[in-house]
């Protein structure tokens, strides 16, 4: 097992507040769907749980988690190198054999790995969806699968940041904002390329391609896409691209993790380039 | 062996090291000194593969700092002056996670952990947190750390810094433990007489520059241009009056109520004996001659300032 990976698990779950933390998210995640299932029950005429509202109560709590993992993941990565440097025992650590690969790959593990079982624990709770109908098992896999995947983008950019910046605060501060950008901005973007495109156009039906490359980054318009195959429809039907958007965005943020990855690892020895 | 060709380094225009030349031979303890800001982190971290030079290279035990740089890894201790600890770590623990990241197996790291432990005298605090041994006991656990993987060269720097009196102690002993291990050791401190009694080789260095190098006892030959000479005499007066009249000697002063005096002389060991024949010839009432040992720090300022003079 990669030595980081290991010492960091022992030191993340030997606190008591790893799991006083999983506790009450677990707590929060359980009145929120009891809630819902109240508010849903009781506005309903017929006062029975339809498998459409069961449905609605899914994707909530799948957009809910989603905010969780924007919100939680730049906390987690966004100083996992810095604070090492600022901790002095960085230099301790790169003066061992280990490849700075294996170095940076342990941290990013070892950082979303307490998300992970955040969200592995909260399986139960999505699985009283089953008890009404309404979601298939794959589309249960496939949330939390672009969860993980989400999960993995912003640690990625969490591990550069950290590796690139020497001060914490300032690297989560950008990795925050970054993910802000990501899941506001784009969304911000496509609408003003749409309305701009919807004032200026000529043609009718308006096809605005550049919207597509703006919302392909935003994880909030795939993950409803999971959900709504009338949004690939409508996506189409705006930018005239065919290709499925969740494709685009699973390929784009692959290009991206890999390229996070590959700066973090060349920089992580940055002292030892020449001419620094 | 340590091999260093030319290796300097600038940060800007600012020079942290200039061009430095030198080798150190397998089991030797190598003491660097100086004043804080002097190089002595800079060389040590070049050494360590953290920091590239701007010029020259180095090899250690054959692999090159800067081609080979994971070979010098495994043949390198290190030691930095300042270093952390993880919170929430036991004393074992720490060792295991570095023998780890050595890529030492896990039932070999079983064996070497107490014995390390028990070389820095930390056997009784195996299971206790890293973050609440005293700075002592974890300057003793990094050296440790630094020990794990069994390297041939030690890369110490400042060890001692910010401990008590019995604990610098302490961590002399283990060097000198170390040194008989046949360990080849580079270790820095800013004080010289700290350094001079476990170094067989100490190279003096002040703003980047290596000032000089060699034995104590040598670098204080070849420094000290003159000799502090102390005499005890029946007769004061024409003591001062003989030695006065040498062109050779300054600074006279009296010492110890009037019964003896002591002097800067310039001269070699003929001269001076040549002074204490003639004084005898003259009939000078002395009790005894004799040279005094220096101070080192004396020696040490003495260096350093001839070179911001310069």
């Amino acid at each position: 097992m990669n030595p980081v990976l290991n010492k960091e698990l022992k030191l993340r779950f030997r606190s008591g507040k790893t799991f006083v933390g999983i506790l009450f998210y677990l707590l929060a995640l359980t009145l929120l769907m009891v809630a819902l299932m109240y508010v849903l029950r009781t506005s309903s005429p017929s006062g029975f749980f339809k498998p459409q509202e069961s449905r609605l109560m899914f994707m909530f709590l799948a957009f809910f988690q989603l905010g969780l993992v924007l919100f939680i993941t730049p906390g987690l990565t966004g100083g996992v190198i810095s604070s090492e440097r600022e901790r002095q025992t960085l230099s301790i650590l790169l003066t061992t054999t280990q490849s700075s690969f294996t170095i940076v790959i342990g941290k990013l593990l070892s950082s979303i790995s307490y998300l992970v079982l955040l969200i592995l624990a909260s399986l139960p709770i999505y699985s009283f969806v089953f008890l009404f109908g309404g979601i298939s098992p794959t589309q249960l896999a496939q949330v939390f699968f672009f969860s993980l995947f989400t999960m993995l983008v912003i640690g990625c950019f969490g591990v550069l940041f950290s590796t690139l910046i020497r001060k914490t605060i300032v690297s989560m501060v950008t990795t925050y904002s970054v993910t802000l950008f990501i899941v506001a901005g784009t969304a911000v973007i496509s609408l003003i390329l749409f309305q701009i495109a919807d004032i200026y156009a000529v043609a009718t039906p308006k096809k605005v391609p550049s919207v597509y490359f703006s919302a392909m980054f935003n994880p909030g318009i795939v993950l409803a896409d999971v959900f709504e195959p009338t949004v690939s429809e409508q996506i189409k039907e705006i930018t005239g691209i065919k290709f499925p958007i969740w494709a685009a965005h699973l390929i784009t943020y692959c290009i991206v993790i890999v390229l996070s990855l590959t700066i973090s690892v060349r920089n992580l020895r940055a002292n030892m380039k020449k001419g620094s | 062996m340590i091999e260093i060709k030319g290796l300097s380094k600038k940060y800007g225009k600012f020079t942290a090291l200039q061009p430095l030349d030198l080798q150190i031979d397998a089991g030797c303890v190598f003491g660097f000194v100086g004043q804080n800001g002097a190089g002595k982190s800079t060389t040590f971290s070049i050494l360590a593969t953290l920091l590239a030079p701007t010029s020259g290279t180095a090899t250690i035990n054959g692999a090159d700092i800067i081609k080979q740089p994971k070979e010098v890894r495994k043949q390198l201790g290190y030691m930095p002056d300042f270093f952390g600890v993880y919170d929430q770590l036991k004393a074992e623990e720490y060792l295991d996670f570095y023998g780890a990241s050595y890529g030492i197996p896990a039932a070999q790291r079983e064996k070497l952990i107490p014995q390390l432990l028990e070389l820095v005298n930390l056997s009784h605090k195996r299971k206790d947190y890293v973050d609440l041994l005293s700075r002592g006991m974890k300057q003793r656990l990094c050296l440790a750390r630094s020990l794990i993987h069994d390297p041939a060269v030690l890369i110490l720097d400042e060890p001692a810094s910010g401990l008590d009196p019995r604990a610098r102690i302490e961590m002399r002993e283990i060097l000198k433990e170390l040194k008989n291990m046949g360990k080849t050791i580079l270790i820095s401190s800013h004080i010289l007489p700290e350094l001079a009694e476990m170094c067989d080789v100490i190279g003096i260095l002040d703003q980047g520059k290596l000032v000089a190098q060699g034995t104590v006892s040598a670098i204080q030959q070849q420094l000290q241009s003159e000799k502090i000479i102390s005499v005890k005499t029946f007769d004061m007066q024409k003591t001062i009056a003989f030695f006065e009249e040498n062109p050779r000697i300054t600074k006279i002063e009296v010492l110890e109520e009037g019964k003896a005096i002591q002097f800067l002389f310039k001269g070699g060991d003929e001269e001076q004996q040549a002074l204490l024949k003639t004084a005898i010839q003259k009939e000078i009432p002395i009790i005894s001659f004799s040279e005094m040992e220096s101070n080192l720090e004396d020696v040490f300022m003495e260096i350093t300032k001839e070179v911001e003079f310069s």
